[in-house]
């Protein structure tokens, strides 16, 4: 098998399940419990959290915990409406956000409040300058993924942040789901108040994330309850993939900064056997694109059929982002971009992680070339 | 892109101590190398005014940043070290301040020349220096009273020196100079931050706490190691006495009234404290006592309480306002390891009705029907001894969890 859907989600690392497996079956209490055995799960999750803001490079009660990205993202935009409401009623986001950010705002939309989207440029890159002039006293969020998770494009954040710095009200959310371990990110030199990671895009598991928020901010909390983080997402936290988590980030940053180029060669090598393919565009641009994404649109085809070839084969992509390929309309990020319909029909996405190869990059190369044969000869027919 | 190979470190108030300097410098030199003990390559050159950190490829900005923790330094620079060539010089110089320089800065040269044969003198130092860089940079202007960047060149013997920055160090004085005393340290917010304030003058600290379960948790214990972690990070150790206290506090509240129990269970912990003291080479005690904040920390409190001993007792925080304390526990990293909300032995057996103004006779006498000695003894006797360390350094058991 030849994997190459890490966008949609990793493997998780075989240190990872180990660590998930010891903590739910030996420190299994409760972190709130007060006996010496909730303790040990309370320390577990101290421990944890600070690991997890040493390799954010950010403070450790800046750190909470939550189900993963979606959560992440609804507890950024909601909360952040919710609290400022008084504020203002006016969002800034953009066109090639996750279903998670694009849904939240619709909700907050239905209740009053007022949601501008920025169109990204040709190559999937928004500009800091569009955004400022959108900015309005009632501004109160601005909310712009780092790496697009259907191209790969790499938005400006520290520009943008640096941007948001006039405007010290407005609070800054990243989405940095793709980005993480991937593209550094310095959040603190970004201005970021807020941003999103998830687990399982980095090997952890599925139903783990986090929401950094910044020290002294204040949001509305989405899940009210036992008071758990800090009162901001109450609910017994997930010790077991929390911990999980944290050793998951940890080699993911070590793989970075031991694999990276690698990668980039890999991805290098993808993007330009594509394009040697004829009747094949690649969307994901040359500069400014993440090291592990590549799409492209086969002139002819519907994806999913390519996708469904690719298979046959052992190997595994995606049409453009997993949440929602399963929906038949065109991805709304390559539209967004200017791309026509026929061809955003036809997209579909590679993702790679630190785990992949050159070889499974020259089978899936040759794979694609195959196939391209193959299937136009059956359309022929 | 140049690299700083060395870091200045100037020692404040230690170059006031005469015959005792030699003596400073030393426990200066062996905290540095303490809290850098993850650098292996680095090595440490001290002279009688200054001490390096030769850095020996190890990162300037993290070294830095341990410096900034270390007390007995007043202040420190990275540096790059030339040879005497002024070519060299001028190189290194230009690379160094771009290092630095953003347009709209503004610059000066310092220069000083111990070697007194180089064959420019400080005025030539800096002229010459000076112009390089305006030629070199372009837009770039100079500024002598304010600068934004001051480029110090220092041409001594052995090499030239050349550093754009001067950052300010913990001042105090270094670790265990000063000699060892015994922290009581509770859990709360208040006695870590006497514990951090006594290490600041050069003290060397042992902490002792009073454990009484099951009244207390194995969480209030866990809350004082973590919370002696982190006075570690300056330190590089600290001992922790965790001394068994069920038997006495149980017995304090059979036979002394109930608003002179609390009285009676700070002298015991003082006792108890003093003999542990005396035990591992002590010459005084810490308390983190604010004047007037509790009960206990009324005058007259103090005095009945401070009758068991002559042994010092130092209170850093005496005349603090609970404010400036949080400010500093806050900075210290302590505060929210402080505030865990778990019952330790001054909470638990707390009193409806503490006095306020205890009476010494009284307390005395109270005491006198019962012969706590034997139990002290015990105490001191089954007292758990750990060694703490920083958090990067200790064995943790889920170690291979993470």
């Amino acid at each position: 098998m030849i994997y190459l859907d890490n966008s949609a989600t990793t493997k998780p690392y075989k240190e990872v399940l180990e660590s998930f497996i010891k903590v739910s079956s030996e420190y299994f209490g409760n972190p709130s419990s007060l006996h010496e055995f909730g303790g040990k799960a309370e320390r577990l999750l101290m421990q944890a959290r600070e690991q997890i803001a040493q390799l954010l490079n950010v403070k450790h009660n800046e750190v909470y915990f939550t189900s993963g990205g979606t959560e992440s993202n609804n507890l950024a935009i909601k909360g952040t409406a919710l609290m400022h409401r008084k504020r203002g009623r006016h969002i800034i986001t953009t066109g090639l956000e996750h279903a998670s950010v694009k849904e939240a705002m619709e909700q907050l939309k239905e209740l009053g409040y007022r949601i501008s989207i920025i169109a990204p440029d040709k190559d999937g890159i928004v500009h800091a300058e569009d955004i400022e002039k959108e900015i309005t006293p009632e501004t109160i969020l601005v909310s712009v993924m780092h790496v697009n998770n259907e191209i790969g494009s790499i938005q400006p954040i520290k520009e943008i942040g640096e941007m948001l710095k006039k405007h010290s009200r407005v609070i800054f959310h990243v989405d940095n789901v793709q980005g993480i371990g991937k593209v550094p990110l310095d959040l603190y030199q970004a201005s970021v108040d807020l941003c999103t990671i998830s687990a399982h895009k980095f090997h952890g598991l599925k139903g783990n994330g986090v929401l950094f928020i910044r020290d002294g901010l204040r949001l509305s909390p989405l899940l009210s309850g036992g008071n758990q983080e800090w009162k901001m997402r109450s609910g017994t936290e997930n010790v077991a993939g929390i911990v999980a988590m944290a050793k998951a980030l940890r080699l993911t940053i070590n793989n970075m900064e031991r694999h990276l180029s690698r990668l980039i060669s890999i991805k290098r090598y993808i993007f330009e056997e594509m394009n040697e393919i004829g009747n094949i565009t690649v969307h994901t641009p040359e500069r400014n694109s993440a090291p592990h994404i590549v799409n492209f649109s086969i002139e002819g085809f519907k994806a999913e059929v390519f996708v469904h070839a690719l298979e046959e084969r052992g190997i595994y992509i995606s049409t453009t982002s997993a949440c929602s390929s399963k929906k038949a309309a065109a991805s709304s990020t390559l539209m967004a971009m200017g791309i026509p319909e026929k061809d955003a029909k036809s997209a579909v996405r590679v993702s790679l992680s630190y785990d992949n190869t050159m070889e499974e990059a020259e089978v899936f190369a040759e794979a694609v070339k195959e196939t391209v044969i193959r299937l136009r000869e059956v359309m022929k027919s | 892109m140049i690299n700083y190979d060395r870091i200045l470190i100037r020692y404040g108030e230690i170059s006031t101590k005469g015959r005792n300097r030699n003596k400073f410098v030393d426990k200066l030199r062996k905290s540095i190398l303490d809290v850098l003990n993850e650098f292996p390559g680095i090595k440490i050159e001290s002279t009688r005014d200054r001490m390096y950190v030769v850095l020996n490829g190890a990162d300037g900005r993290e070294v830095s940043d341990r410096l900034k923790g270390i007390f007995g330094i007043q202040s420190f620079s990275p540096a790059v070290k030339t040879t005497k060539d002024i070519e060299e010089m001028k190189t290194a110089a230009l690379a160094l301040f771009l290092k630095h320089f953003e347009e709209g800065k503004t610059f000066k040269i310092t220069a000083k020349r111990a070697d007194k044969s180089f064959p420019l003198n400080t005025d030539e130092l800096n002229h010459e220096f000076g112009g390089h860089l305006l030629k070199n940079v372009p837009g770039l202007k100079v500024n002598v009273k304010k600068p934004d960047i001051n480029l110090q060149i220092e041409v001594r013997e052995e090499a030239a020196y050349l550093s754009c920055e001067t950052i300010q160090g913990a001042g105090g004085l270094p670790a265990g100079s000063s000699g060892k005393a015994m922290l009581m340290l509770s859990g709360g917010i208040d006695s870590p931050v006497a514990g951090y304030l006594s290490m600041k003058r050069g003290l060397e600290i042992e902490a002792v706490h009073f454990h009484s379960p099951p009244f207390t948790s194995e969480r209030a214990k866990q809350k004082v190691i973590d919370l002696t972690e982190k006075l570690s990070n300056i330190a590089g150790t600290v001992v922790l006495h965790i001394v068994p206290f069920t038997e006495i506090q149980q017995l304090i509240h059979q036979q002394v009234p109930s608003n002179y129990t609390m009285t009676a269970t700070r002298r015991l912990m003082l006792r108890i404290t003093d003999e542990i003291r005396n035990k591992n080479d002590g010459l005084a005690i810490i308390t983190g006592e604010s004047l007037g904040q509790v009960a206990s920390q009324t005058l007259e409190s103090m005095f009945a309480i401070n009758d068991v001993t002559t042994t010092p007792i130092l209170r850093p925080l005496i005349t603090m306002d609970k404010s400036e304390i949080i400010e500093i526990a806050q900075s210290i990293d302590t505060h929210d390891i402080s505030i865990r909300p778990f019952e330790d032995c001054c909470t638990v057996f707390v009193p409806s009705s503490p006095k306020t103004k205890p009476k010494r006779d009284k307390v005395r006498r109270f005491e006198s029907f019962v012969d706590f000695e034997p139990l002290i003894a015990k105490a001191v006797e089954d007292t758990e001894k750990m060694v703490i360390k920083p958090q990067s350094r200790n064995e943790e058991s889920f170690g291979e969890l993470f």
